[in-house]
């Protein structure tokens, strides 16, 4: 095992291509960035899973923030000098990560950190930018108390919360199907906050909740509980798992023909779940953080297009590629309103940016709320499109603004360094 | 009540797989004295290879074609690299080998398909509820035990009755002798493994109509088959099926009651198995100490 | 002789890493964690090299101590050496009460017996979400400055490095002089004729379970150091595809040798630090690694130069 194990930093690490498309994968990619004379770039470190269970919502996130870095970069970069994008795959685990962002600030130097699609990874990297001082941009992390009873000064979030993932659509719902609501939960954090708050807001509007499964992660049969929940006779079956969990728990809805039999609607879906649903399982009311299909809304049409162009196999962005995009847009934003890559500046910098309508891609205010460092991104409930052919796989009902349904006190108490 | 016969049955139809993947697993272990951890990956490509051909052969083409090729590659896997073992008298080092094997497997099949997951589309005749009292018995499902029952029969008659069977299991008891006997123990070993992988694939593609394609897909059935082949008993077949079948129902009736113990209850069987009665129900004292 | 001066060369080595570690491209925390490995291998090793016992379970007791130690800081005292006290003896505890579970069995069986076992812990650790965090994980804790009298040591990066590196020495002090004692060696001999052995008269089964426990200790050790290293406990620490690492760290350097798991574990972290860096398909160079050792060195990158120096 003689082979040198590091070389100098300039050329070891490039930007990583993860092989998405058919049989095109390349295994090693060239440095793609030069640099401009004599001006050391700003690095911004970038942790997703690009293998694993997550790996195709990792994938997307990591080419959402490579548009961006395009982008910035032919604008004049960070303050005049160039970017560059470190990616490094963590798998989804926390340890994992935890040793990446290390490495990506000790190391290689970042000046930024970005990603997460795991819970998990965004709670224990938030750990460590909190300790180097470095700013964190969350992307895909959804556990509440990132921006919640674990906050730092240090951390920004781009998705949403799990309360305003149920304030978008438990209205809807409940004036649509009715209030008696059975509940099938992920049994971690994220599901459990997500009922509580959809548990809470159906309360307020007078409904009862009929039972509540919670579902081991990674549940593959979701039988018992879905005999449990017809066995309740609910106006509305409430699916709040998500990923591989949601595809399975709704194809075996479908197969039983549960879906003929009660409106089905949940929490959080993506474009990949959609995507993954054979025809029977379409079905259902859920929210999406964003969508690509918006005839009214400026900038986006040219941005899906560019999308393509970039990527060429086929797809379309997802909510996870937006959350990419605009996390990496609003780090440059941030640092070049602040005049400068010190962590304290650009934090108060990044209090209150509101992102501009090329990078929001959607109607509303969208801001990032000073109190809890939260982006006040809309939510896109709508309903799925039964024989919809990818990507009109969704009908959005309606984009409501983040601010007006987040939760006021979310219980974050900023740690600025005295 | 009601719930618990339902859950009772839903983990037998549940156990079917795990009894599929176990029988494969136990066929490599009996004769080829192989760990494969790389069974999962076999189920992969069982899969996607079958997820490819549809388009081409059909689903009951894809059906057939999923497993054979799997078995075929498994065959070039165990010329290249399980041969070249079969003299290391510490199964520690096959377990190892295919460890490594099935990240490959993985990380080529994210690389070929991509990370999304895949949809396996299955016709409309077998993929109606049977009933609408007791639901959850959906065509598909039935049609997986079917061809898991054809699948074990089938072996069962082919160990029986036929010389390649009886050759098996004459390797299993004592592989030198068998040798001596005249019978060629390479092609023998081979064909062996190309089965219990054959019967991975079969698993992987009736998987992927319940459960889509994914890249990990193979992970969460590999731990409970390894399970299921120690509480049936190291070295049986039939325990291997019946294995599977009782930690589908345990898993069932667990998640009735308290389900997020339903994962840890088939390891918590397993110890007790092995604390009690080492070699399960029907295995044979003594093999693999 | 030769043997003094290489294990001197390799403690300077150690000792000098916050320098010389970061200019070939590493960071310090790297370095603490192949130390903290080093420790939970050379710990399974006692079972898996020296006894002869397919452990495939000791992750549970590396998340034993991690979540011990979490546990402490967050609930209990902001007190790192109690924190290391505490994560290690739960761990130790668990071997050694799960030992007499564990020494009668032999090949798979005690290979699955020991998985079983881990399994159990990690899904205890994945369930239980108001102690543990659950999926999540455990957060929200930190190693804390070091007292001693008067002094106050900051654990910075570097300094607890150093702890990590006392702590290794400690350890590998301990399982030095156990090897070379008359248990280390009934240990050896039980690994290469256990049926000797029991005609002898040993109660080998007893050995068996005190390998195990011993194992358990040291690798509850290098947990507790690892929730530190980056204040976080996961349950990803618990599963057998961490164990399944451990071991083949162990075989890639040598299981017959003392150090070897230290090599494999170098090679092993470091490799996947950087192809995890440089390449989307890291995976798979991760699996033809663990193919090509088992086909062409099984004794392990030491053993291929221990034939050299062996006698015949």
């Amino acid at each position: 095992m003689k082979t040198p194990i590091f070389t100098t930093p300039f050329d070891r690490r490039t930007v990583i291509k993860t092989g998405a498309a058919l049989g095109a994968s390349t295994l090693f990619s060239p440095p793609i960035l030069t640099y401009a004379q004599g001006e050391t770039p700003i690095k911004i470190g970038m942790h997703d899973p690009l293998t694993g269970t997550y790996a195709a919502e990792g994938d997307s996130e990591a080419r959402g923030a490579k548009m961006a870095l395009a982008e910035v970069n032919a604008k004049g970069g960070i303050l005049g000098r160039k970017v560059e994008l470190l990616i490094e795959d963590e798998g989804a685990n926390a340890g994992i990560a935890a040793q990446k962002a290390h490495k990506l600030i000790e190391q290689d130097k970042v000046n930024f950190l970005m990603g997460s699609v795991s819970s998990a990874t965004s709670l224990s990297v938030t750990q460590v930018a909190h300790e180097k001082g470095v700013v964190y941009m969350v992307t895909g992390g959804h556990t509440d108390p990132v921006t919640g009873s674990q906050c730092h000064w240090t951390t920004f979030r781009i998705c949403t919360t799990t309360y305003m993932l149920a304030a978008g659509l438990a209205g809807t719902l409940h004036k649509k199907f009715g209030g008696k609501w059975y509940f099938i939960t992920p049994d971690y954090a994220f599901g459990h906050t997500l009922q509580e708050s959809y548990a809470k807001l159906l309360k307020e509007m007078g409904g009862t909740v009929l039972g509540n499964s919670l579902s081991p992660l990674g549940t593959t049969d979701f039988s018992s509980y879905l005999i449990k929940a017809q066995q309740s006779k609910p106006d509305v079956l409430i699916l709040l798992v998500d990923g591989q969990d949601l595809v399975n728990c709704m194809k075996q809805a479908a197969q039983f023909g549960l879906m003929k039999k009660f409106p089905i609607g949940g929490g959080l879906s993506e474009l990949e779940v959609l995507r993954a649903l054979p025809k029977e399982a379409k079905q259902g009311w859920w929210t999406l953080e964003w969508y690509w299909d918006q005839p009214n809304t400026p900038h986006v049409k040219e941005w899906v297009a560019a999308y393509q162009k970039a990527h060429n196999d086929g797809t379309y962005p997802s909510a996870r590629t937006w959350f990419g995009y605009a996390g990496l847009h609003a780090l440059a934003m941030g640092a070049n309103t602040a005049k400068s890559i010190e962590a304290v500046k650009v934090a108060k910098a990044l209090e209150g940016l509101e992102l501009p309508p090329e990078v929001k891609l959607q109607p509303n205010k969208v801001y990032f709320r000073a109190s809890d460092h939260q982006l006040m991104s809309s939510e896109f409930p709508g309903e799925i499109i039964q024989d919809g052919v990818y990507p009109r796989l969704f009908k959005v009902a309606d984009i409501v603004a983040g601010d007006k349904i987040a939760l006021k006190d979310t219980g974050c108490k900023l740690d600025y360094p005295a | 009540m009601e719930l618990l016969l339902f859950n009772v049955f839903n983990g037998l139809i549940q156990g079917v797989f795990y009894a599929l993947m176990a029988l494969g697993l136990a066929l490599i272990l009996s004769l080829n004295s192989v760990i494969n951890m790389a069974h999962g990956g076999f189920l992969v490509i069982g899969a996607y290879l079958a997820y490819t051909l549809q388009p081409y052969l059909g689903f009951w083409g894809a059906l057939v074609a999923g497993p054979v090729l799997a078995g075929g590659i498994g065959l070039i896997v165990e010329r290249v690299l399980i041969r070249p073992i079969y003299s290391r008298a510490d199964p520690l080092y096959s377990l190892l080998l295919t460890f490594g094997l099935a990240l490959i497997i993985e990380d080529m099949t994210r690389t070929i398909w991509g990370p999304q997951g895949l949809p396996l589309e299955i016709p409309d005749i077998i993929n109606s509820p049977v009933s609408t009292e007791y639901f959850f018995i959906t065509g598909y499902r039935l049609f997986v035990v079917g061809i898991t029952a054809a699948a074990a029969i089938g072996l069962y008659l082919l160990m029986r009755y036929t010389l390649l069977g009886i050759r098996i299991r004459a390797g299993t008891r004592d592989l030198e002798t068998t040798s001596a006997l005249g019978v060629n123990i390479y092609k023998l070993r081979a064909l062996n493994f190309g089965f219990g992988c054959m019967f991975a694939g079969l698993s992987g593609v009736l998987a992927a109509g319940i459960l889509g394609l994914t890249p990990p897909m193979g992970n969460s059935l590999l731990m409970p088959s390894f399970v299921a082949i120690i509480i049936g008993g190291v070295g049986s077949l039939f325990g291997a099926v019946l294995g599977g079948l009782i930690i589908g129902v345990a898993a069932g009736i667990t998640t009735t009651y308290y389900p997020a113990a339903s994962e840890a209850v088939i390891y918590l069987m397993m110890l007790i198995v092995l604390v009690v009665r080492p070699r399960g129900l029907f295995g044979e004292e003594g093999l693999f100490e | 002789m030769t043997r003094v001066l290489s294990i001197g060369a390799i403690w300077l080595a150690l000792v000098g890493l916050p320098w010389w570690l970061p200019l070939i491209g590493g960071y310090t925390a790297l370095g603490s964690k192949i130390l903290i490995y080093a420790i939970a291998t050379m710990g399974l090793n006692i079972v898996l090299g020296f006894t002869g016992g397919l452990s495939f379970g000791q992750a549970a007791y590396f998340g034993l101590g991690a979540y011990g130690a979490g546990m402490t800081l967050k609930y209990l005292a902001p007190s790192t050496p109690l924190a290391i006290l505490i994560g290690t003896l739960v761990g130790g505890i668990a071997a050694t009460l799960l030992g007499p579970l564990v020494m009668r069995r032999r090949g798979i069986y005690f290979a699955m017996i020991t998985i079983a076992i881990g399994q159990l812990f990690y899904f205890v650790m994945v369930r239980w979400n108001e102690v543990t965090g659950g999926e999540d994980g455990l957060a929200g804790f930190s190693r804390q400055d070091i007292h001693l009298g008067s002094l106050v040591i900051p654990l910075t990066a570097t300094n607890y490095y150093y702890l990590v590196l006392i702590c290794f020495t400690a350890a590998v002090a301990v399982m030095w002089a156990l090897l070379q004692s008359p248990l280390g060696h009934t240990w050896v001999a039980i690994r290469e004729n256990r049926r000797r052995m029991e005609f002898l008269g040993i109660r080998v089964e007893r050995y068996v379970w005190a390998a195990f426990a011993v194992a358990g200790f040291i690798t509850a050790l290098a947990g507790t150091l690892n929730a530190m290293l980056f204040n976080f406990a996961s349950p990803q620490d618990l599963h057998w595809i961490l164990s399944g690492n451990f071991v083949i760290m162990i075989v890639l350097g040598g299981m017959r040798s003392f150090f070897g798991p230290l090599l494999g574990v170098i090679i092993f972290v470091v490799a996947q630090d950087y192809l995890s860096s440089v390449t989307g398909n890291w995976m798979t160079f991760i699996g033809i690694i663990f193919v090509l050792i088992v086909l062409l060195c099984p004794k392990g990158v030491l053993g291929l130069f221990a034939r050299r120096t062996e006698a015949a």
